[in-house]
């Protein structure tokens, strides 16, 4: 078991470095540079000898791969860089919004699987039921709805018509102000996660060792607890894992349109301005998030069903 | 600040009567929007071109001029007079003696030393410092040349006198939040997490991408304000959220786009409390003329003029939402002729100067174009068919906002379509059709005209200001002639506002910049915000 969680753990490193090698030449070859998007709102006229001193300051008249290993050479002191715009230490700018990001996600999350998990398991224990008509056409639905959208629609609804809720912000903290972006982000989750629990039920509930079980005179309730819980609990964790991983990746539509002050608008802004120190800093957390999580259910999963880690 | 209420100018923005039957109600809170980004990216105003930050500077600091918006003109805010010489380069001024900074230290002479220093000091890569070199001896401080910058000088405490280089206004660049006086007792770096400034606002709180927070400062030089107590400056930067906010009355501005500015105006319930102004930005399609040949020759570039129905593309795309622009100045600065007419509609016109260039078979030009509703490629697909009608074949280019700048500036376009900044100064602008301004600094057109040199000299030597005034008109309405852009239009920005605010005004360099300190709620502002 640890041989095989230090391998997983080891396998980050070069995803986080393909990754980093990846945000540097995309930037790099986009057109406009952080020093000339200063200027790109017409309000001043470009400084010529500005650009050129912010563009020597920064480092940006370097050769691509000399900046690629400094890069790299910081990074492996846990320094993600200066940035241009604020002058403030990327991890300390990421710090300030990677807690309202996570509270989003964690929210979301547990609204997602507080009714979906549920959802999807009496769904498949009365297939074709009209209960489980209702759910997965309510999936299907929630999986195609853009956020972007849905969250207006939110808005509208409990917002201005009911007038229960705050309609963006973050309120201090405040649960209110939670409540709509964490939902809005949470239907994406929450529909997957009743077609995966309902798909992983029935599976499970059409397999030899549950007839066994039944054959044995087992109650029905002992069989879903004793039996189909726990092996359907794979797939869960899995779906699981991998949204929450992915859900702050999410977040950055939902945390623009609510306002909301997490490090997926701080993405945004710093794309918009060519902040390129900010934006490998932010992505590099989102993808390590995505990887940590992933590592950790596939720990889980190892722990759940010994036979995983021995493929 | 920004006391002076002509009536005229009120009127044309249709303000609410009631800011004068009313008395100023003192308290309550102050729900702004910042629209203009998802994050402040720093509180060192000095240290931010941009006009995010700018609400926070508006606030929190002030510079040495302010802008009335009902006068149209820089006035002082940090000066009680000043004294100016006789060849205009020498002025000397008489500073606040109440003003005082948020820690308590009051404003010195030493204060704007430290201040235009910071600036100036070529290292510290601050955007501020394009302002401040119309003070003499500022690039040689810069460059570590000189040890003190030579056209500044403490007579005493409350006396200062700045030399300026050539004459003129120093108004125009000395009111720029970016030349925002800070305090010489207080480390630089404190500016980026906790500002102290001498405005009527003390800075609160930051909740990075969501909020700044400022309460009301007690000891403000100016008596008897701010009248509220708390101002949430509040990130929204998008205009459906903002919509919603507004609509839910949990904010009590909102900037509207072309879209909601139809859907405000048919509301009975929105109309009535719309605030209008065609702001100092002239948007246009610049054509390059070290780029596309045709392009050197005025009757192109009139003809281009002629052949778009500009009215119909305001009325239709932008939603009227825009003032048709007549040359490169704005509407309502004083160097703006109001007897000058727009290029009319005219295909006929058009292939006929198309014809007289030796272009009758017409040309092909591509338009570097950002995604902008307003001026962007919706409008360089909406005046293509035009052109095709006369012959040219346009076709557009898409970049993203932040390469639009450094595309223009490096000479990398046939055409662009930009909204540009002019105003308020005229001098300033008008310097941009000047043949020696480099085309990375704003002259993106490479335009060059030793007739158009010789009026633009002659204006930026003039010391009289009425004679100067009116060699700029004459330089305006030669750039219309000369027509090296297609004049689209100035901007019209809108600002929405709850029936209980007051005291807001028509700010034509920019409408989302409000006085906070003349700002006030009345009685019929929901329970938590009184």
């Amino acid at each position: 078991m640890l041989r095989f969680a230090l391998r997983r753990i080891l396998q980050i490193i070069p995803t986080v470095i393909v990754v980093a090698l990846l945000i540097f030449v995309i930037f790099s070859v986009v057109p406009g540079s952080f020093a000339a998007s200063l200027f790109s709102d017409g309000r001043t006229s470009a400084d010529p000898q500005l650009i050129a001193r912010l563009t020597a300051e920064f480092g940006l008249d370097k050769p691509l791969h000399e900046r690629f290993f400094t890069y790299l050479w910081d990074l492996a002191r846990f320094d993600l860089g200066t940035s241009f715009r604020t002058r403030l230490p990327v991890i300390q700018m990421i710090n300030e919004r990677i807690w309202a990001s996570l509270e989003l996600a964690a929210a979301a999350m547990v609204f997602a699987i507080a009714i979906g998990v549920p959802l999807g398991f009496m769904a498949a224990l009365r297939p074709g039921s009209i209960l489980d008509t209702v759910t997965m056409i309510g999936a299907v639905s929630g999986l195609s709805l853009p956020q972007f959208w849905l969250g207006l629609l939110m808005m509208l609804l409990f917002a201005l018509h009911l007038n229960w809720l705050p309609s963006f912000g973050y309120g201090g903290g405040s649960f209110r102000n939670l409540i709509l972006p964490a939902v809005t982000l949470g239907v994406t989750p929450l529909a997957l996660l009743a077609r995966t629990t309902r798909a992983g039920v029935l599976d499970v509930m059409n397999s030899d060792f549950i007839r066994t079980a039944h054959s044995k005179g087992m109650s029905e309730g002992a069989v879903v607890r004793r039996h189909v819980a726990r092996n359907a609990l794979v797939l869960i964790v899995t779906t699981v894992g991998l949204q929450f991983g992915s859900l702050i990746g999410q977040a950055v539509v939902i945390e623009k349109l609510f306002a909301w002050p997490g490090i997926g608008s701080l993405l945004v802004d710093s794309v918009a301005i060519r902040d390129i120190p900010v934006v490998q800093g932010t992505i590099l957390v989102i993808v390590l998030w995505f990887l940590v999580i992933n590592t950790v259910v596939d720990l889980l999963y190892a722990a759940i069903d010994p036979r995983i880690k021995q493929e | 600040m920004l006391k002076r209420l002509s009536l005229a100018a009120l009127l044309s923005v249709g303000m609410a009567t009631m800011t004068f039957a009313q008395e100023p109600r003192y308290g309550g809170t102050f729900n702004f929007t910042a629209p203009y980004g998802s994050a402040f990216a720093t509180l060192d105003t000095q240290a931010s071109p941009s006009i995010q930050e700018q609400f926070l500077a508006f606030a929190i600091h002030r510079s040495l001029y302010s802008w009335d918006s009902h006068a149209n003109t820089p006035v002082l805010e940090l000066a009680d007079s000043v004294d100016t010489s006789d060849d205009g380069t020498t002025y000397t001024y008489h500073l606040k003696k109440n003003a005082v900074f948020h820690n308590g230290t009051p404003l010195t002479a030493d204060d704007f030393i430290f201040s235009f220093e910071r600036l100036a000091t070529a290292a510290n890569a601050l955007s501020g410092a394009s302002y401040i070199n119309i003070i003499k001896g500022v690039p040689e401080f810069g460059s570590g040349a000189a040890t003190e910058i030579e056209g500044l000088k403490k007579i005493d405490d409350h006396t200062l006198e700045i030399t300026l280089t050539t004459a003129g206004n120093p108004g125009f660049n000395l009111m720029e939040p970016t030349t925002a006086i800070y305090p010489a007792d207080v480390p630089l770096e404190q500016q980026a997490i906790n500002p102290v400034g001498l405005g009527a606002f003390v800075f609160k709180e930051h909740i990075p991408g969501s909020q700044i927070v400022v309460e009301r400062f007690d000891d403000y030089y100016e008596e008897g304000r701010p009248y509220l107590d708390r101002v949430n400056i509040i990130v929204m930067s998008e205009g459906s959220a903002r919509d919603v906010a507004f609509r839910n009355q949990e904010v009590d501005v909102s900037i509207l786009g072309p879209v909601q500015y139809s859907a405000y105006q048919a509301d009975p319930a929105l109309k009535d409390n719309l605030l209008e102004v065609a702001e100092t930005f002239t948007r246009n399609i610049g054509f390059s003329q070290t780029q596309v040949e045709a392009f050197k020759d005025k009757r192109v570039r009139q003809a281009i003029n002629y052949a778009i129905n500009t009215d119909l593309i305001i009325e239709r795309l932008v939603k009227g939402k825009a003032v048709r622009a007549v040359s490169w100045l704005p509407v309502g600065l004083p160097a703006f002729d109001a007897d000058a007419e727009p290029y009319p509609y005219d295909p006929e016109k058009a292939k006929e100067l198309l014809k007289e260039a030796g272009y009758e078979d017409g040309f092909e030009f591509e338009v570097t174009a950002t995604p902008n509703e307003s001026w962007g490629v919706p409008i360089v697909e909406a005046i293509l068919p035009m052109l095709a009608q006369v012959g040219i074949t346009v076709r557009p280019r898409p970049v993203e906002s932040a390469a639009l700048a450094s595309t223009v500036s490096a000479d990398n376009f046939q055409a662009y379509i930009w909204s540009n900044l002019t105003g308020p100064d005229p001098l300033t602008v008008m310097r941009c059709f000047w043949s020696q301004t480099p085309q990375s600094a704003c002259n993106y057109t490479a335009y060059s005209n030793p007739e158009y040199d010789k009026i633009y000299e002659a204006a930026r030597a003039e010391r009289d200001p009425a004679k100067q005034l009116e060699l700029l008109k004459q330089a305006n309405n030669f750039i219309q002639e000369e027509a090296p852009v297609w004049f689209f239009n100035y901007n019209k920005a809108v600002m929405a506002y709850q029936p209980w605010v007051h005291g807001l005004v028509p700010n034509a360099t920019e409408l989302a910049l409000q006085p906070y300190d003349d700002i006030w709620i009345d009685d019929t502002a929901p329970a938590n915000r009184k």
